[in-house]
């Protein structure tokens, strides 16, 4: 059997390394070209993961185990179900495109960069295949080293804060929950996830795990009111940093939630206590981050807390312990990958040209940039959640589950349609419309072939999942009932 | 009488003395040739421990001394630690006028008391390893004789050390006069179910943790640490910062689990152990924020690394043993290359041990940059450097006998600790290079010092082989 998913991981790794060995900083081409053959190759076997895939089932597929460290019972064990499959997918898919994005924007220091992005890329398929939990801890702190290099060497004037700053919030949740690890590992004597999913557990130590658990993940997320990371890393990181942090990490933190917090611990998840805490949280970050959204200056800023906002949507859906809740938030994450990938994308293709992203720089673009203009109203319109995009799938499915348990929590969750359209269309206006703004504006080229393309697959992925969502939703139905139904048995 | 658990004792006590002999015939420029002599010998040193490796335990001269596996793991980690370190310094010290005879047989002397002391079976042998291993320290730490800073750091350096070996020797007294005997595992026989006398061996106790604690330079006995750290010169600190952490250890294993070990004991010494840890993590790592020294903010966080090997050390078991061990094991290849580093940076004039001195350096030279990277997020202990698996096996063996509270300090520490670290990282990678001169270094430096920072990694992706010799060599030494 082919070992896809340890293709999957290593495959960009080793091409990232590669890019690392021979490209020259005089020679940014062969890094380039490299850099690209290692993505394309890293997102093609992930395909079979796909093809291959049986819907059918929720039991791990793709199952790889060797002892790695038996001092420890710490084995390599990957493999993926319905939800964590979508996530390799969608992540292997970014890096191309971050990539392709980086091709003529980055000329300092080439092949580190690309490099920091394959091997990035790979670690992060690992975080998301992993199934025991040391591995999954490997992968999910050694991504935060590239990650800082990436805001810290080609970020902008404020990088090294940014930089720091989401470094050691990352790193102090995630000690917190390495703690909670050993002391399930002292609990059950192993490392492997599917052993905690059966191990008992008394409602206080549940409770205390899920503090731990709680303070890794909603910083990853991120959760209001630890969310102060994001808005200040994505304005200072390059355009490539600002798409897989917003696509990519942000949906590790949910994930977490999912592969961790949900089955393991159950009864904490469902006493009121915690789900009232979860979804108070939720709807704060889904209506007071969209007002927050409304007052930014600068368009990374607004979409960093449009992207809080929408992961409220997610974090909402996986507390409302419903198969529609569950499976809006997973489409939520997804469509949100594509959209903020995309989003930022568009301000990349913006700060190439001004070197600046504050809205008021702007005014009028479409003017000088028609073709660019129509792209981004589509994405802001899927931003904004409007019917036949990627957006609306999510939020509508969520809402629906909502609605079941509670009107008001519907209705609160409901104005983010209102708000995001409300923040995102404004956005839109002042930056797009209007007369010429300036001379620089007047000045602007619109986009070459390369962006065109790079935009052109964004749109098919995101008029795809929001006109025929079918495919995406199916890959996870079984595992997510699975899911739903693991969650409803004590653990007592 | 058999000579065969001491054998590498013999060989490095006859080289050094021969080294002695031979240097003084050496005009200056001969020098590599007592260099390559001290190399020669600790090869041949590490080739007969290795040959002789003992899977039982064998006593000898009477008992006094004793080799087991963990005895031998020990001593051929510290032949290959000082190995390195001559490598790394040789540059250094020849631009010091320090490639001289005397630095190599001090360090070979230092060496030995080392070994006496790894391989102690009785109070007064350890005590003997101790001091010579002291003596020749202090003596090297004071080796440029007409600069005021090193022979400031030697002078408290030596005051110091004294007044802990006193306390060392009053704490044994009492265990003595307890027991009625010196001899390690005889102490250890006698305490079996004998509580009938705990005031006066708990308060010996207290003297003996409290000198292991100096020697180690925990919290709150780490004051000579970062004065001797930076006032000396930087390729005897680096020896300073590494080998002797095996005897340490050592130091630990022997007296504590080894004398100690002891239902009764074990739970004093466990609490004591505990607060130290907590206290050297978190004043190790605060402190070692607001330094500009390299050398000086590295002193503090070795006080920080050794409050992480007691909380491995207080899980009092094999596995508990084996995480300390592990962690030493990890601390000292890290330490290698981060030490290690401000050597290769430095020149003639030039000692690169100002924080800022790192500024730039991967736009230097991304090579050495990348090596630098691998020791910080290895001491800050993120995967998947090896620093990572010792705090983990430390972390697990803290949790396992209850002291979850030291091991949630321990990682809120470790996190302070990761800010410092990233600043390294900051300066040498987002800032832009003040200093723009040509890093020379020697071809068997770059080789040795690239292979130590990729072992940071490797041993990171595979953890198992180092651990599991740990854990081997624990489970055949003379206490379990």
């Amino acid at each position: 059997m082919t070992p896809y998913l340890s293709l999957a991981i290593w495959v960009p790794i080793v091409a990232g390394v590669a890019v690392l060995a021979i490209g020259r900083d005089r020679d940014a081409m062969t890094a380039r070209w490299i850099a690209l053959a290692g993505a394309l190759a890293g997102f093609l076997v992930t395909i079979p993961l796909y093809t291959r895939f049986d819907l059918a089932t929720s039991a791990l597929q793709f199952v790889e185990r060797r002892n790695w460290i038996p001092y420890f019972d710490i084995y390599y064990y990957v493999g993926v179900d319905g939800i964590s499959v979508l996530f390799i997918l969608l992540n292997s898919f970014i890096t191309l495109l971050v990539v392709w994005a980086g091709w003529q924007a980055i000329t300092v220091r080439v092949a580190q960069y690309m490099a920091a992005f394959l091997i990035m890329s790979g670690v992060i398929n690992g975080a998301f295949a992993a199934q025991d939990a040391i591995l999954f801890y490997v992968f999910f702190e050694a991504m935060l080293i590239p990650m800082y290099l990436i805001i810290g060497i080609w970020g902008g004037p404020n990088r090294v804060y940014a930089a720091v700053k989401f470094f050691l919030y990352t790193l102090l949740g995630s000690l917190l929950m390495l703690v909670a690890f050993i002391y399930l590992y002292q609990k059950s004597g192993s490392f492997a996830l599917l052993d905690w999913y059966e191990l008992p557990l008394t409602m206080k130590t549940q409770t205390l795990i899920f503090i731990a658990f709680f303070a890794s993940f909603a910083v990853k997320v991120p959760m209001w009111p630890i969310h102060t990371w994001l808005p200040d890393a994505h304005p200072e990181a390059p355009t490539g940093g600002s798409v897989v942090l917003a696509a990519i990490t942000l949906k590790i933190g949910a994930y977490g939630f999912v592969r961790f917090i949900l089955p393991i611990l159950p009864d904490a998840c469902r006493s009121p206590q915690i789900a009232g805490f979860m979804i108070t949280l939720s709807l704060i970050a889904v209506v007071y981050i969209g007002f927050v959204a409304l007052a930014q200056t600068d368009m990374k800023r607004l979409i960093a807390y449009s992207s809080i906002s929408h992961m409220g949507f997610v974090t909402l859906g996986f507390f409302l312990f419903s198969v529609q809740g569950m499976e809006g938030g997973l489409a939520q994450m997804v469509s949100h990958g594509f959209v903020s990938a995309a989003l930022f994308l568009c301000v990349g293709v913006l700060y190439d040209r001004m070197h600046t992203h504050v809205i008021a720089d702007f005014g009028g673009v479409a003017n000088t940039m028609p073709k660019f203009a129509a792209f981004v109203m589509l994405f802001s319109m899927a931003n904004a959640g409007l019917p036949g995009t990627s957006g609306f799938v999510g939020e509508f499915l969520v809402i629906l589950a909502a609605v079941k348990l509670n009107f008001w929590i519907a209705f609160l969750a409901a104005l983010s349609l209102i708000l995001g359209a409300a923040y995102t269309l404004w956005m839109y206006k002042r930056v797009i419309y209007g007369g010429v703004g300036n001379a620089h504006v007047a000045a602007l080229a619109d986009l070459n072939r390369r962006e065109f393309w790079l935009l052109g697959t964004l749109v098919a992925a995101v008029l795809l999942l929001g006109v025929w969502p079918k495919p995406f939703i199916d890959v996870m139905h079984v595992s997510v009932t699975d899911l739903l139904a693991h969650v409803a048995r004590s653990k007592l | 009488m058999n000579f065969q658990p001491v054998l590498p004792e013999i060989v490095i006590a006859t080289a050094a003395s021969l080294i002695l002999l031979v240097d003084v015939w050496m005009p200056d420029e001969k020098r590599h040739v007592s260099y390559w002599l001290t190399q020669f010998a600790l090869l041949i040193a590490a080739c007969v421990t290795v040959r002789g490796m003992h899977d039982e335990i064998v006593h000898a001269f009477h008992n006094v001394m004793v080799a087991d596996m963990v005895a031998d793991v020990l001593r051929v980690f510290s032949f290959i630690a000082l190995s390195l370190v001559l490598f790394y310094s040789r540059a250094y010290l020849a631009a010091r006028g320090l490639f001289r005879g005397e630095t190599f047989v001090l360090m070979l002397f230092a060496l030995l008391g080392m070994q006496v002391l790894i391989t102690a079976n009785h109070f007064l042998t350890l005590y003997l390893g101790l001091e010579l291993m002291s003596l020749s320290l202090y003596a090297l730490v004071a080796l440029q004789r007409d600069e005021r800073v090193p022979s400031e750091a030697a002078m408290k350096y030596f005051v110091l050390g004294a007044l802990a070996s006193g306390i060392l020797l009053y704490g044994m007294s009492m265990i003595y006069g307890a027991t009625g005997t010196l001899q390690i595992d005889l102490v250890a026989q006698s305490l079996v179910g004998k509580g009938d006398n705990p005031v006066l061996l708990v308060f010996g106790l207290v003297f003996v943790v409290s000198a292991i604690a100096f020697k180690l330079g925990a919290v709150p006995y780490h004051m000579w640490v970062p004065d001797v750290y930076q006032g000396a010169p930087t390729a005897i600190t680096l020896l300073i910062g590494t080998v002797p952490e095996f005897a340490a250890f050592a130091m630990l294993l022997r007296l504590l689990a080894g004398a100690l070990g002891g239902a009764e004991m074990l739970l004093q010494w466990q609490g004591m152990l505990a607060i130290l840890s907590l206290l050297s993590v978190t004043l190790g790592h605060v402190v070692a924020i607001a330094q500009t020294n390299l050398k000086r903010m590295l002193a503090y966080s070795t006080i920080a690394n050794m409050g992480y090997v007691l909380m491995g050390f207080l899980g009092a078991d094999v596995y508990g043993y084996t995480a300390a061990m592990f962690y030493i094991l990890s601390y000292v290849m890290t330490s290698l290359v981060s030490f290690g580093m401000i050597l290769l940076l430095s020149r003639d004039g030039f000692e690169a041990d100002r924080i800022d001195d790192l500024k730039g350096l991967n736009q230097r030279s991304p090579w050495w940059a990348f090596i630098m990277l691998l020791a910080m997020f290895s001491l800050a202990g993120v995967p998947p450097t090896i620093g990572f698996y010792g705090k983990l096996l430390v972390l697990q063996s803290a949790i396992k006998v209850g002291y979850v509270w030291l091991a949630i300090v321990g990682v809120l520490a470790a996190l302070i600790g990761a800010f410092y670290y990233l600043r390294i990282v900051k300066l040498m990678y987002f800032d832009d290079p003040v200093d723009r001169s040509p890093i020379e270094v020697r071809g068997d430096t770059q080789w040795l010092m690239s292979a130590n920072g990729l072992a940071l990694l490797l041993f990171g992706i595979l953890p198992q082989l180092l651990m599991g010799l740990c854990a081997v060599a624990l489970a055949q030494s003379a206490y379990f």
